[in-house]
């Protein structure tokens, strides 16, 4: 708590009706929020290695609280680390389906951005945002364990701006509306 | 036991299968040309002799035909043998070699689905790579890709 309390002013603002305790709680949620993604392994091509190595002990996702769960029940984020067939894509619709709100989404390296090298083929999704609303694009082919934390970083940037006004359902209904 | 002394063996007995020209092979296996009806007797014929590994089964698309191809070893005699089947293209059909090879089993499926060739006697002749709701074929040259949800 003494973090909290030692940071927590510097964010506050005035909210109608609610006050300090509003903002201040938006602020702990969020902070709690962002340092405890569980991410949903969702390995399709070689990126899962990268993912894979991340996890292990050289690049330790452990320190941003990042911690691999197995089943989609248990996890706030899933990487979607690969090349999304469309024999597959009903699958990652129907984890995604079953992740609690709030969930997120990292979109891990080429093939799952935009399809990358296998953009002309007759069996590959065009980036799996044609599926899954994604919130943070990793890009390269494979991308390094760097630049996958630093995707982690910036979702982490993203989900402190978030509010309890727009959570849970609205955000995911806004997303796929705009 | 070597190549060549199947090539004189199997020529003798069945008359209809014949050379493929020399400079169409690449990787020097010797190849017979075999037409689809005797397919299924020679490929029995050739496991009786020692030729009793299925390497390879594959589909190609020439546009104005198919062609399956199938390699074959001998485990004793390391001798290698391929062999090929023209097939039209209003109609591929070909015997399923699987009650002699169990290994032909998910080839010839591939082939069935990425290339619409037909396996009459296959046990289980259903797509194996694509969505089972998939149509069309996919690896055929003619083939045209239409637009769906994930594009």
């Amino acid at each position: 708590m003494g973090i909290l309390l030692d940071e927590a002013p510097y964010i506050l603002e005035k909210f109608p009706g609610g006050g300090y305790v509003i903002t201040s709680a938006d602020w702990f949620i969020n902070w709690s929020r962002a340092n405890s993604l569980w991410p949903l392994t969702f390995g399709l091509a070689c990126c899962a290695f990268e993912m894979i190595s991340s996890n292990m002990s050289k690049y330790d996702l452990d320190r941003f609280g990042v911690f691999p769960r197995p089943t989609p029940r248990q996890a706030d984020l899933i990487f979607v680390a690969g090349t999304l067939s469309k024999k597959m894509a009903p699958r990652l619709k129907k984890l995604y389906d079953q992740m609690g709100e709030p969930k997120y989404v990292i979109s891990m390296g080429s093939c799952s951005n935009t399809g990358g090298p296998f953009y002309d083929s007759y069996s590959v999704v065009k980036g799996v945002d044609k599926v899954i609303p994604v919130d943070v694009y990793v890009t390269g082919c494979p991308p390094r364990p760097e630049n996958l934390i630093q995707g982690i970083i910036k979702l982490q940037e993203k989900i402190k701006k978030d509010t309890i006004k727009n959570n849970g359902r609205a955000r995911i209904f806004n997303k796929n509306k705009s | 036991m070597d190549a060549q002394e199947y090539l004189t063996k199997i020529k003798a007995k069945f008359p209809d299968v014949t050379d493929v020209p020399v400079e169409k092979l690449k990787d020097g296996i010797p190849a017979l040309s075999c037409p689809a009806a005797s397919l299924f007797e020679v490929v029995k014929y050739l496991k009786e002799e020692g030729l009793n590994f299925l390497l390879n089964l594959c589909g190609t698309d020439y546009k104005e035909y198919f062609e399956v191809i199938y390699h074959f070893t001998s485990l004793e005699n390391k001798v290698k043998l391929a062999l090929k089947v023209k097939l039209p293209r209003e109609k591929p059909a070909v015997a399923s070699i699987t009650p002699l090879h169990a290994g032909a089993d998910w080839q010839e499926r591939e082939a069935f689905d990425l290339l619409g060739i037909d396996f009459p006697g296959h046990p289980n002749l259903k797509r194996i790579l694509l969505p089972e709701d998939w149509e069309g074929h996919p690896l055929r040259k003619d083939y045209e890709r239409k637009p769906d949800q994930y594009d």
